[in-house]
């Protein structure tokens, strides 16, 4: 990977992050019906209660000062204060991140490994009856809104039976060591972490069967074919390898999706994470909150997409060369 | 200008206009040849009808609630066919009127998302330079930020009546098509037809209108029904979190109010199927005609079947 290209790509991290920023000033602090201008300009308080707030969030100053005063106070990792929780919105978020972490980074991994196994299996026998079907499975699964799968699976595992725990993330009042602690979470994070994993592994198996179908017809898939290799070792070894490029890029997009994705199904299963952070932030309107939850959002994803073009070049010994 | 017209129509370049000079019946034909393709229609059909003709057979009032307790929650049942709501409303009723919403709301959404994301491919392939340069970088930002979220917060901050939402989607769905488009409109623009016409003297728009539009109309009708698929969606999602208009109720609403009045801890699945598996049909057959139209418009993957 050259110096340059990695440069270039660092600026273009550095641009993009800084109009995000600036996106989110833009939609929180200025736009009619944001909430800080709501917030002064209601009826309710009494004129120095009103000069107070207009002080505290600095509506005296121009939008161009406040503008200043808010990327200075992102640079200090200073994202407001939260209305319902009474405390700074990092501690709020701090709570929430790793719950968040654990379920898209679980639903990932597994969605990674079946959606690709899928698409394999579609590939390797393409326009067959395997094929049609898994194709037409993974149509219909990716059509069904995560939130809906998410109240099938309550209804199966916690209404009619009894197998799983349907909500929160650990048992209220069990007093356990730390396996028996461990045991329950992972009991609790099955059904929210299969949820995400049946939609998104559609998804992932219709974009690996397409990129492999692309790369059968190639004509080192035919050597590979006459050399006499069992048909497993080509489409394993020689045809996945050359598909993983388009897949690293599908996976960095759909991490915005799976997280819109966490948004529903932690609201479905009350697990404790960013996505019902934000269900509750809307419901109560605790803006500065709605606000901090969607600026790591957005920075996750553009986090994602900048990683993803690294591995880019370390996976693809042409680009590497150049 | 009828002059202009005839000479262009001679220099019909054949391989140019193949997709253009393709009656639209074709299309359809091929789609309806298509096992895929034909499901949908079928799917969407039966939804079509469904809820266009079904609330005139059967009307649903919204003031008329349950008077007794054994009226709530019922399972189904000769007089309700798909059981009652937590207010002892008649949930098959409900859904039937709630389906138009849900259309309606996906259907503005996609055209608002498809005109935005049409025209600014179209500028931006046609153009090419710096107005390209500065389009797809702005559509490069929309495209990485997450949809979902910032469907939310923008439904959060500026109301929940069904057209703030369907503004609300359409206004952030148009990236993807802005780049297919753009990527068909900048091969189009070197072939040598278009040169053609441009040497005999005709405008851009003209030329836009008249012949590159024409060739990208298959592209765009197959990502608006793509689009479509991912509008219902986003709307249900809404809906679901809340963030619907109360009083049209949509399928997603209807979603909503079984979570948050605890009727799936009282076992009312007919509450929650039924809605539910409306959106499921009506969102398959919208992608299953897209894929479809996908398939039958790329001849390259036709050729290897």
């Amino acid at each position: 990977m050259s110096v340059r290209y990695l440069a270039k790509k660092l600026t273009t991290l550095v641009v993009t992050l800084y109009v995000t920023v600036s996106f989110n000033f833009l939609l929180f602090h200025v736009l009619p019906g944001s909430p800080i201008q709501l917030l002064a300009r209601s009826g309710h308080y009494d004129p120095a209660a009103r000069a107070q707030l207009v002080k505290l969030f600095g509506l005296n100053h121009s939008l161009f000062t406040q503008y200043f005063i808010y990327l200075k106070n992102m640079l200090h990792g200073d994202l407001g204060f939260s209305y319902v929780f009474r405390k700074p919105v990092t501690t709020v978020l701090g709570g929430a991140i790793g719950n968040t972490l654990l379920l898209v980074g679980t639903a990932t991994l597994v969605t990674i490994l079946v959606g690709v196994w899928l698409g394999v299996m579609a590939a390797s026998r393409a326009h067959s009856l395997t094929d049609a079907s898994i194709t037409v499975t993974s149509l219909g699964l990716w059509s069904m809104p995560d939130f809906f799968t998410g109240m099938i699976l309550i209804f199966i595992c916690g209404v009619w039976t009894h197998i799983l725990p349907i909500s929160g993330l650990v048992t209220p009042g069990l007093v356990t060591g730390p396996w028996g602690h461990f045991v329950d979470v992972a009991r609790h994070l099955v059904l929210p972490a299969l949820t995400l994993t049946f939609v998104n592994a559609a998804e992932f198996s219709l974009i690996s069967r397409n990129t492999l179908v692309d790369v059968m017809v190639e004509d080192y898939m035919l050597t590979a074919r006459a050399k006499g290799l069992r048909r497993r070792t080509i489409v394993w070894r020689h045809a996945l390898r050359n598909a993983m490029l388009p897949i690293v890029t599908a996976t960095a997009l759909y991490v915005g999706m799976i997280l819109g994705g966490a948004i529903q199904v932690e609201t479905v299963f009350s697990w404790p994470g960013m996505g019902l952070l934000i269900y509750n932030s809307v419901v109560q309107r605790d803006y500065p909150v709605l606000e901090g939850c969607f600026l790591l959002f957005a920075i996750a994803v553009i986090a994602t997409n900048f990683i993803s073009d690294l591995l880019y070049q370390v996976l693809d010994p042409r680009v590497r060369r150049t | 200008m009828s002059n202009l017209d005839d000479t262009a129509g001679e220099l019909r370049d054949p391989e140019f206009d193949d997709v253009a000079s393709r009656p639209h019946r074709g299309i359809w034909k091929s789609l309806w040849h298509d096992p895929m393709g034909r499901s949908g229609l079928i799917m969407l059909g039966f939804v079509l009808v469904v809820i266009m003709i079904g609330p005139l057979i059967f009307p649903f009032d919204a003031q008329s609630f349950g008077t007794s307790a054994a009226s709530i929650l019922q399972a189904p049942s000769r007089a309700h066919w798909m059981g009652t709501t937590e207010l002892g409303q008649d949930v098959f009723r409900q859904f039937l009127v709630g389906g138009r919403i849900s259309l309606y709301v996906g259907l503005s959404a996609t055209l608002i998302a498809i005109v935005l994301g049409a025209g600014l491919g179209l500028i931006s392939g046609y153009y090419a330079g710096w107005r390209d340069t500065v389009l797809m970088r702005i559509t490069d930002f929309f495209l990485v930020l997450p949809t979902l979220p910032l469907i939310i917060v923008l439904a959060a901050l500026f109301g929940q009546s069904i057209l703030v939402t369907s503004l609300v989607i359409g206004l952030t769905s148009w990236p993807q098509t802005a780049r297919i488009i753009r990527s068909q409109v900048l091969s189009l623009r070197e072939r040598p037809l278009v040169q053609r016409v441009r040497s005999l003297g005709a405008g851009d728009l003209r030329i836009m209108r008249k012949h590159i539009l024409p060739n990208v109309a298959p592209l765009i009708f197959a990502n608006l029904a793509l689009v479509l698929s991912g509008a219902v969606l986003a709307q249900a999602a809404l809906a679901f979190l809340g963030l619907g208009d109360p009083v049209q109720v949509s399928w997603g609403t209807t979603l909503h109010n079984a979570f948050n009045s605890g009727a799936m801890s009282q076992g009312a699945w007919w509450y929650v199927m039924t809605p539910g598996v409306g959106i499921v049909v009506m969102v398959l057959a919208f992608s299953l005609v897209g894929h479809s139209l996908d398939r039958v418009l790329n001849p390259l993957l036709r050729g290897e079947q």
